[in-house]
């Protein structure tokens, strides 16, 4: 018991750290995106069905009046605001927080670099992502596949045309002791295979790889498209470095009835799941009433991406203190 | 019997599958894209020494196992059972041959072992690292050749066989690592 106190970071880790900060910041200035702050307590949060928000209450002084606050997953909405309101190009080094998830990649408070382009495709986003994991970071450059192609590529499986059935059977057939009777949707078996199969195969290759068109099911607060051959599918990428999931960014959809109606779904899903439904955040949805800008978008998980950088196992060997260690 | 849940689970914890005493080598949180999340599982059958995998549902719960690692001293085997004693107590555990099978060639009167109990007897014996065994039979030793070139085979006090240097006569004691198998240095008696 003697050295609980101490960081979990070591001090050289944590200058690194504050250097690819300060240099982040320097790769975003140069290129006229500026830097925003936004509140990390909101009424309202993210919906989505495996998402869990931390809640507290704000008590006026004299009252015993409770108003749930949700702590943020991710500065998003807030973000839209701004970009509603004119804001241009913008980026925030936000804290974010996820209940629940705590291991080797995940902390239930963590550092997120997002940022939003006005007027840039999701094709030149991802040149820019690219641009920052070079100049910043040193990587080497990211190649590209689809959705699509990295099924087909390792599984040899269509998934915008081959049944639920054989996604499922690709799975079980592929994936030992997973749990018996195993009930998902066609999503959750593909992430799953994504998870399991793919994501290490990417790592024993050290294949920097952005995956783009992803199934239209998938798009969550991205844009639906048709892809070269007629597929619908969500304008939407993830990065992989090393086989670990990193950024994930979006052609942003603009329309808040569509936003509103994913919501209100996403808020069924829990119901049926027996988990409290969360408050819509009607802010970012009159934002986007009154217009959002065609932009792109990005959140990247910082802790991982200096993990990696840094060539250490667990994120919380880059954090200052870890969430048990708080 | 007390229950685990999936968010408890660390390296080390022992817990019941499918009737086995197990123990967690590695778990992994595993939360694909915005999908449910899920306990990818390494552990160890404690009945069998295979390693494998599993992946839990997170938040489903799994029975723990009455499992308790404890030092005892090797005392004396009947041909049925090995009994070791407890140091302190002087309490004799009798093993089978299925929880001595990995250390039965390293088995020496009074060194101390780690025997992990399941429901209260003896489940699984491990040598220590490192025992102290006298060689019983092996070639006449070479003189001169201290270099250890090429080495010979030589039969221990336990019957255990290991590769020793030319040098090496009978009645000398070697010091072995027994997670290797493998010769390490001449011992002081």
């Amino acid at each position: 018991m003697t050295t609980s106190w101490k960081p979990t970071a070591d001090i050289t880790t944590l200058k690194r750290r504050a250097q690819y900060l300060a240099d982040v910041r320097l790769f975003f200035a140069e290129r006229g995106v500026w830097e925003v702050e936004t509140p990390i307590l909101s009424p309202a949060a993210p919906t989505a069905p495996y998402l869990d928000s931390f809640a507290t209450d704000y008590t006026p002084i004299g009252t015993q009046v409770k108003q749930t606050h949700y702590l943020q997953t991710s500065p998003e909405f807030s973000m839209k605001r701004l970009l509603a309101a004119e804001s241009g190009s913008i980026y925030q080094i936000a804290r974010v927080f996820r209940n629940g998830e705590q291991g080797r990649l995940h902390s239930p408070e963590f550092t997120m670099l997002e940022w939003y382009r006005t007027e840039l495709t999701l094709n030149q986003l991802m040149d820019e992502v690219n641009a920052l994991l070079q100049q910043v970071f040193n990587f080497q450059p990211v190649s590209r596949l689809s959705y699509r192609g990295i099924f087909e590529f390792y599984l040899k499986i269509n998934v915008f045309n081959c049944t639920d059935e054989v996604i499922k059977q690709c799975a079980i057939q592929r994936i030992k002791g997973l749990p018996e009777g195993l009930d998902m949707d066609r999503d959750g078996w593909l992430e799953l295979l994504m998870s399991y199969i793919i994501e290490p195969r990417l790592a024993a290759m050290k294949l920097p790889l952005f995956i783009y068109d992803f199934p239209a099911s998938q798009a969550q607060l991205a844009k639906i498209k048709k892809d070269s051959v007629g597929n619908k599918v969500a304008d939407r990428f993830e990065l992989y470095i090393d086989g670990v999931e990193l950024a994930n960014g979006y052609k942003e959809l603009l329309d808040a009835d569509e936003l509103r109606q994913r919501f209100e779904s996403d808020n069924q899903q829990r119901q049926q799941q027996n988990k409290p439904e969360i408050p819509l955040d009607e802010n970012l949805l009159a934002a986007m009433q009154s217009g959002l800008p065609e932009c792109s978008g990005v959140a990247l998980g910082l802790d991982r991406l200096i993990m990696l950088v840094l060539d250490k196992q667990a994120i919380n060997q880059v954090q200052s203190f870890s969430f048990e260690h708080a | 019997m007390a229950s685990v849940s999936t968010n408890q689970f660390k390296g080390g914890l022992k817990f019941m599958l499918d009737g086995d005493p197990c123990s967690i080598l590695e778990n992994e949180l595993v939360k694909p894209g915005k999908g449910q999340a899920f306990n990818r599982v390494k552990f160890r059958n404690l009945k069998t020494g295979r390693v494998n995998e599993r992946t839990f549902k997170s938040g489903d719960s799994v029975e723990s196992a009455d499992v308790m690692e404890i030092e005892l001293e090797y005392s004396y085997t009947d041909g049925e059972f090995w009994y070791f004693m407890d140091p302190e107590t002087f309490e004799q555990h009798a093993a089978d041959a299925n929880a001595i099978e990995d250390c039965k060639k390293w088995l020496k009167e009074q060194y101390v072992y780690t025997v992990t109990q399941w429901n209260g007897s003896p489940l699984l014996v491990t040598a220590p690292n490192f025992v102290n065994l006298t060689v019983t039979d092996t070639d006449p030793g070479l003189k001169g050749d201290t270099a250890g070139t090429g080495g010979k085979p030589a039969t221990l006090e336990t019957g255990a066989v290991v590769r020793v240097p030319l040098f090496m006569n009978i009645g000398d004691l070697l010091r072995i690592d027994t997670r290797s198998g493998e010769y390490v240095e001449r011992a002081k008696a």
